[in-house]
């Protein structure tokens, strides 16, 4: 007879990856028609500049946005990068979690190779219609044409159409891909993610056709290409034991000197004998021999010794100056201010932060600051209060560098604050990549770049708008002559205008040293001006007097 | 009335005229302006009234922190004489603070924001013009009742405060132009709290002892003062006050007699040196067996019984002094309403009326 675990095995089977995603689509990021929209484009446009990093070419994308019908769009994203090579098409566009950039402890934007291919799935999804996808390797090369969907039970790619054509360019890839969206305007637009992109890849150009055929062009304000990150090995504090189990089954070294010197960052032939013999292990121990003990021995060690922190140089910030030049091209401000932390560390993983304030120009004075998060060079849109740059902002007091800010909220001013993280691991809260998870260090980091540039913001703030204070009190006498010229003519029944024309000329007289003042008069009069403040301070003091008096007699009678 | 009407608009007027010469010879226009504060304040022992010193402010028009201040006084001046002087029309503060309120064109300041801005302006014009409040037409609100033997007429009405019932007659914020036409009272009894008035007037203690009996429900105004002083002056009556028996009750007895610092420019028309305190004091508190009902002296009370007492006024006042004393010895204080504990009607009966028998005042 069956039993009922018999019953139930023949129900049980492999969820493909494909399928669970087509399920669960919000984790990625598409849960609605407008946010499904620009994470196509987003997903497209982080590949095609991870692509040209790669090749060392400077950035030239194009997005374009069509509209077919009122829910309906086709993105078309077409780069200079070095193109794919046909065998990897398919597994690329068409497989999820196949890439490059999971293994590799290397800052890019992409990380864990979901993305496009999830935008083929959701296109596939939503409008049954194949992505198409042109790519060139080489000027000496054909150009290659595929039609592919994804066979979601499988994970794997469906070729319905794949052959070569001639294409007028040296190497690229484009790819188009029809999708069920809504276009909007704002926060959270298309148009704003290539903005923002192009504000912090200074390097690339960019061009936009909206849907309403608009063209917007974002040139590039430098030459220089972002610094190539090199891959670095894990750093031991980063690890976790499943993880350090599968190093040392997978390790080429033959001793676990060698593993440890060889497998992680920051560890030399000292370090390595320092582990070992904590954990009661001897250097020339086989890795792949390890029992279970020894293993959770070696992983408390590494843990517990000193170790260097990972080193910096696998970052590519954007670099202070030319995050300035990013801001300026895109952003009309009266003043910027930007600042590159050094490389930090949380959990092994190296980080950076980088951040960016404009003040005045045409932001808007009296509404909340605008936030732009970004991680490797990517713009976060979404989920903003759940993300730990928010907490950093919020929770740094802005009243002091000049901005106003009620309890714990974003402060409120003319001000746009930009913050970048740049990390070989983004600790992103989940897959859909928009909100940066709550470290210490990486609040704390963030604070300290905010402050750093809140300073100068302050001084900025303080010196600007004092000016303008004085300015404005100075031009207030403009406004009260004709004022005291009225009073005077009801008073003494003299001609308004000619005591006007008197004070006017008395007033041209005056403004030189009143500009100078700053409120006080000089000599007597100054000390009369202090006085008359005293007085009032007395004045006040002598009410306050009267009214606990009267206060009390209240409560009395 | 008539024969001061065309003096008073003629003073502020002065005060425009002054400002036009300035102006006229090129001069940036200032307005000088006697300080009014306790620094500025000196008791002067012949009249024993408090007076205004000799210290002046300059206020400038083009000055950065004058400039405002200048243009609400001469502004406010001219409201005065055009809207209540040359028209012999009477407005309250409120009223004058709204009269002024606007926003001045072309910026997003208003000329007066609150009312103590417009009120310090009208007691800055008081001092400069020499001019009374109530000279310039601007009266407060009116607090305060009177009852008792005496008829007066009041814009033309004719009252007998001896037959207005509970209530009696509401005293009017300026009481210049009331007129006494019949007072056939021996003294006047003024009382801060309202709560002993009511006491006395249904215990008809006006009509038993031959007097007038006033209070003011609150601070002690300047209508009442000046009635106050013109019982006094006019119809030669002793005015007693009667107060709690701790310092608030000493500072409003001192107000009466002396004056105030902040009306020391008004010294003249509302201070009444003649003017006895009849209770209760602290010996009261051991004559009457009021012990039991001593309140406990906070911090407050402490502190501003160290203040008072300081004043220049109750400096040499060995009544006083004493008093002052006895309140920290004892460490209490003592309400009017204590004597209650004798008998509802002990204080109209027995009280006060063995106390002005027998000439217990301070003075």
């Amino acid at each position: 007879m069956a039993t009922i675990a018999d019953e139930l095995a023949k129900k049980q089977r492999e969820i493909s990856i494909s399928e669970f995603f087509l399920k669960n689509r919000h984790l990625l990021g598409f849960d609605n028609p407008t946010r499904a929209l620009m994470m196509v484009v987003k997903e497209a446009v982080d590949n095609s500049l991870d692509a040209c990093t790669e090749m060392k070419v400077l950035p030239e994308i194009k997005v374009e946005l069509q509209q077919i019908n009122e829910n309906r769009f086709i993105v078309m994203v077409e780069d200079n990068g070095p193109g794919i090579v046909k065998q990897q098409i398919p597994n690329i566009f068409g497989k999820l979690l196949y890439g490059s950039k999971f293994h590799s402890m290397r800052q890019s934007r992409g990380q864990q190779g979901i993305g496009i291919s999830a935008a083929v799935l959701y296109s596939q999804l939503t409008t049954g219609k194949s992505t198409k996808i042109y790519s060139k390797v080489s000027p000496k090369k054909p150009a290659h044409y595929f039609e592919l969907q994804i066979d979601t039970k499988k994970n794997d790619p469906n070729i319905l159409k794949d052959q070569e054509f001639d294409w007028d360019k040296d190497h690229g890839t484009k790819i188009e891909i029809e999708i069920e969206g809504k276009y909007l305007r704002g926060k959270q637009s298309v148009d704003e993610y290539v903005k923002e992109t192009a504000i912090v890849n200074p390097h690339a150009t960019f061009v936009y056709i909206n849907p309403e055929k608009e063209k917007l062009v974002y040139e590039r304000v430098t030459e220089e290409l972002p610094i190539e990150t090199r891959e670095i090995k894990p750093h031991p504090y980063g690890i976790e034991l499943g993880h350090l189990i599968k190093m040392l089954q997978d390790t080429r070294a033959n001793i676990l000197a060698g593993f440890l010197q060889s497998d992680f960052s920051r560890i030399g032939p000292q370090t390595a004998k320092e582990i070992c013999s904590k954990a009661g292990l001897r250097i020339e121990d086989k890795p792949k021999k390890l029992e279970e003990k020894e293993i959770e021995a070696l992983f408390k060690s590494l843990q517990e010794t000193k170790i260097m922190a990972p080193p910096g140089d696998c970052l590519s910030p954007i670099k202070a100056e030319l995050l300035e030049k990013g801001l300026r091209k895109e952003i009309n401000a009266d003043f910027y201010v930007t600042s590159t932390r050094p490389p930090a560390v949380y959990r092994g993983m190296p980080f950076q932060i980088e951040i960016g304030i404009s003040f005045g120009g045409d932001t808007e004075r009296e509404s909340q600051i605008r936030l732009m998060r970004f991680a490797n060079r990517v713009p976060l849109l979404y989920q903003q209060g759940a993300c730990a740059i928010t907490e950093a902002v919020t929770e740094t007091n802005w009243k002091p560098y000049g901005l106003q800010q009620s309890g714990n909220n974003l402060p409120t001013g003319p001000a746009i604050i930009l913050i970048h993280i740049a990390s070989v691991w983004v600790p992103f809260t989940n897959e859909a990549k928009e909100a940066i998870a709550h470290y210490d260090e990486i609040i704390k980091e963030i604070k300290l770049a905010l402050q750093e540039c809140g300073r100068k913001l302050s001084i900025y703030i303080h010196k600007h708008i004092r000016a303008a204070e004085q300015r404005e009190k100075i031009s207030l006498f403009e406004k009260y002559v004709p004022e005291l010229a009225n009073a005077l003519s009801n008073l003494t029944n003299n001609k308004k205008e000619l005591i006007q024309d008197r004070l006017q000329k008395i007033l041209k007289k005056e403004l030189p040293s009143l500009a100078a003042e700053n409120g006080a008069r000089e000599g007597n009069e100054s000390v009369q001006d202090i006085n008359e403040k005293k007085e009032n301070k007395k004045i006040k003091n002598e009410k306050k007097e009267k009214q606990t008096t009267l206060e009390v007699k209240r409560l009395r009678g | 009335m008539k024969r001061k009407k065309s003096k008073q608009p003629s003073k502020l007027k002065d005060l425009g005229d002054n400002i036009l010469q300035q102006i006229n010879k090129g001069k940036n226009p200032n307005i000088v302006v006697p300080i009014r504060a306790l620094s500025n304040v000196v008791y002067n022992e012949k009249t024993k009234t408090l007076e205004l010193g000799k210290k002046k402010a300059e206020r400038y028009f083009f000055n950065v922190a004058h400039a405002k201040k200048f243009l609400q006084t001469v502004e406010i001046a001219s409201i005065l004489k055009k809207e209540l002087l040359d028209t012999d029309k009477h407005e309250h503060l409120r009223g004058v603070f709204y009269i002024a309120k606007r926003t001045i064109p072309g910026t997003d300041v208003n000329l007066v924001d609150d009312q103590v801005e417009s009120d310090k302006i009208i007691e800055d014009l008081e001092v400069i013009t020499g001019l009374s409040r109530e000279e310039l037409h601007v009266s407060a609100n009116k607090m305060g009742s009177m009852v008792g033997k005496v008829t007066l007429k009041d814009s033309g009405d004719t009252i007998n405060c001896s037959k207005l019932g509970k209530g009696g007659y509401s005293i009017p914020s300026i009481t210049d132009e009331l007129s006494f036409k019949k007072v056939n009272a021996k003294y006047v009894l003024y009382m801060e709290k309202a709560a002993i008035f009511e006491r006395l007037n249904e215990d008809k203690f006006w009509l038993k002892n031959n007097c007038i009996l006033v209070t003011s429900q609150g601070q002690t105004t300047r209508g009442i003062r000046r009635l106050l002083q013109r019982l006094a002056d006019e119809e030669k009556l002793p005015i007693y006050v009667l107060c709690d028996a701790d310092v608030y009750g000493a500072y409003i007895y001192s107000v009466v007699k002396y004056g105030s610092i902040a009306l020391a420019h008004a010294a003249e028309r509302l201070t009444i040196p003649s003017v006895k305190y009849v209770g209760i004091t602290m010996d009261d508190v051991v004559k009457y067996d009021l012990k039991k009902q001593i309140i406990k002296l906070d911090d407050k009370d402490l502190a501003r019984i160290k203040q008072v007492s300081q004043y220049d006024w109750f400096k040499n006042n060995k009544d006083w002094q004493r008093q002052f004393k006895l309140m920290k010895e004892l460490n209490g204080k003592v309400e009017i309403q204590a004597l209650a504990t004798k008998g509802i009607s002990f204080i109209s009966e027995k009280y006060l009326v063995e106390k002005i028998k027998n000439k217990e005042f301070l003075d």
